[in-house]
């Protein structure tokens, strides 16, 4: 049985009676990713040297000292810069990009003595959804390595689900930490926009784009967030808001707390497979004390349209920085403009190029009001439905996604159909309300998530549901057969 | 709102600086017209004086004091610049001779 089985407390209690140390669970690590990685294809850059040599030393450290991270392994999606580790997002043209700071998601990591093993594969430049845009490999989904872990955050969600770290960070634009959380059966929180700065995550989307943690239980998943929020003198978008000790508010207790499922989330669309665990799921909380209520979010078949203009827009302006002068790849070329050209048609796969033209084409004088503006008037409205609803209720849940993890390569030469994955989770990130998914249950062996969904800054609203849930049910133990490897 | 011509994907790919085939031109227009077709249900929405949203958060002018701080080192700066001359980035010619 791997450590990683166990909680982070767990792992803490067994550092203390110095059953194991800081340095074995660091080989933990990579001993686990040379066994598995192979198959699973989640990790990029390997921080070996580093990590090994701090973990040394911090098993030097009294444990009076130490928080509930302390000497804790993580990986980080390869869009989130750290200084001295090569940094990709998973695109040709950073290859070989050394970052020469780190995130302040990742300075806040080291602040609480985590020990980052590495970087973790992800779609490139964060625009996917089953990791099969990266342009150095596809990911795997452990539970069945003939499908998808989902994306864009497939390495982070695999990494969890094969047991390789116990911890990881991913990133959510329209549904990037959740969708592969679901379907590699973890728990993966998409923070309300601006509890997390952003500061040194690689933009794709910046009015939506927010970091978040991939764990394999609700607790750790709190703890991490709790680690890595807070306002940022570096990210003017962060929220100068409080962060509150998430944990403390675990209490197991949802009596009398108001849940909301919108019929629109349970429509046609969503398999009958998901439908009947996510039913399950809903009769779960009514026992344990919730009272619930369908209601409707009526804009939510307009969130998708609206989201890919918005976000390929963000993205076409975002991504002009990556040009070949200053990082990464650069194409040989006799004069400047060709030089951009030829960067950017080598260094760039087809779905970044897609998005940038899709944005570029939203932003022009002549379509610019039909595309970008309309879809921004369309935001307020989703926006709105969610203000309506959280007037009257605590959360909203349902499916995270539609169906369970589809087969790699059954979706490659049509977009719209891999788009059509995220129609329940970009409504979220337009509104800019938390979210998180959790394990609920399985349809023909591949995980199913639930989705819980908050008002803004209730991410404390919603871990205790989530746990409450977990505390009364098994999904969470449920490991894929990686585990019995090693 | 319409399809998207191979003359329209052409002219979108030159705007964001990238270099196309004309294969692909191809290919693109007919993958951007599907989405440029759904997209066109927004349509069904009425948003007549409808505020635009931007962003979610009502935020306005966030200032910090203004003090001078330490930047990033020059050397540091050019460490992953390819080409580059006495502190330089290097790139070829701008304008033909």
């Amino acid at each position: 049985m791997s450590l990683f089985k166990h909680t982070s407390a767990e792992m803490q209690e067994l550092l203390k009676n110095k059953e194991v140390t800081i340095a074995d669970l660091t080989a933990e690590a990579f001993d686990r990713i040379e066994a598995l990685d192979g198959e699973v294809g989640a990790f990029l850059a390997l921080n070996k040297e580093a990590a090994t040599a701090q973990a040394a030393e911090m098993d030097q450290v009294p444990f009076e000292e130490r928080g509930p991270l302390f000497g804790l392994p993580i990986g980080v999606k390869d869009n989130i810069v750290t200084e001295g580790l090569e940094t990709t997002c998973a695109s040709k043209i950073l290859e070989g990009f050394n970052p020469i700071y780190d995130a302040t998601v990742v300075q806040k990591l080291r602040a609480a003595g985590m020990v980052t093993v590495g970087k973790v594969n992800m779609d490139e430049f964060a625009m996917g959804s089953a990791n099969e845009n990266s342009s150095i490999k596809p990911v795997h989904n452990p539970w069945n390595f003939n499908h998808v872990p989902g994306g864009s955050s497939g390495g982070s969600a695999a990494a969890v689900a094969a047991g390789e770290v116990p911890f990881t960070l991913g990133s959510d634009t329209g549904g990037s930490i959740r969708q592969p959380a679901a379907y590699c059966g973890v728990v993966g929180m998409k923070p309300t926009y601006g509890r997390v700065s952003r500061f040194g995550l690689v933009a794709f989307a910046s009015s939506l784009d927010q970091v978040g943690p991939i764990t394999r239980n609700v607790r750790d998943n709190a703890l991490l967030l709790e680690a890595i929020s807070g306002v940022d003198a570096n990210d003017s978008t962060s929220a100068n808001v409080e962060v509150p000790n998430f944990a403390e508010q675990l209490t197991g207790d949802i009596k009398g707390l108001k849940v909301a499922v919108p019929k629109e989330y349970l429509a046609e669309g969503v398999s009958e497979g998901v439908r009947a665990q996510v039913q399950a799921a809903i009769d779960k909380l009514k026992e344990l004390g919730a009272t619930v209520d369908e209601v409707s979010l009526p804009h939510s078949k307009y969130a998708l349209a609206a989201y890919y203009i918005l976000s390929s827009s963000e993205a076409s302006s975002n991504l002009s920085r990556f040009d070949g002068i200053r990082y990464g790849f650069r194409a040989e070329a006799d004069n400047l403009e060709d030089l951009y050209l030829q960067t950017r048609a080598q260094g760039f796969g087809d779905e970044v190029k897609r998005r940038i033209m899709l944005g570029t084409y939203s932003l022009s004088a002549g379509t610019y009001d039909a595309y970008y503006k309309k879809a921004q008037q369309v935001r307020t409205l989703i926006k709105q439905d969610f203000d309506e609803v959280f007037k009257n209720y605590d959360v909203i849940v349902g499916p995270t996604t539609p169906t369970t993890a589809f087969k790699l390569g059954e979706n490659l030469e049509d977009p719209m159909t891999v788009y059509a994955n995220d129609i329940l989770t970009v409504p979220i990130n337009l509104a800019g309300v938390p979210a998180i998914s959790i394990p609920c249950g399985f349809d023909a062996d591949l995980p199913v998530g639930l989705q819980i969904i908050g008002n803004y800054f209730a991410e404390g609203t919603i871990y205790r549901v989530a746990d409450a849930f977990e505390k009364a049910t098994d999904f969470h133990t449920k490991t894929p057969q990686t585990w019995e490897v090693k | 709102m319409a399809k998207l011509s191979v003359e329209e994907v052409k002219h979108v790919a030159k705007l964001a600086r990238l270099a196309i085939t004309e294969e692909e031109a191809e290919k693109f227009a007919g993958q951007l017209g599907a989405i440029t077709d759904f997209a066109a249900q927004l349509n069904e929405l009425d948003t007549t004086n409808v505020e635009p949203t931007t962003h979610v958060l009502p935020l306005v002018n966030v200032l910090r004091e203004d003090v001078a701080a330490e930047g990033l080192s020059r050397d540091l700066m050019m460490k992953n610049v390819k080409d580059q001359q006495d502190g330089l980035v290097k790139v070829p010619p701008i304008m033909a001779e």
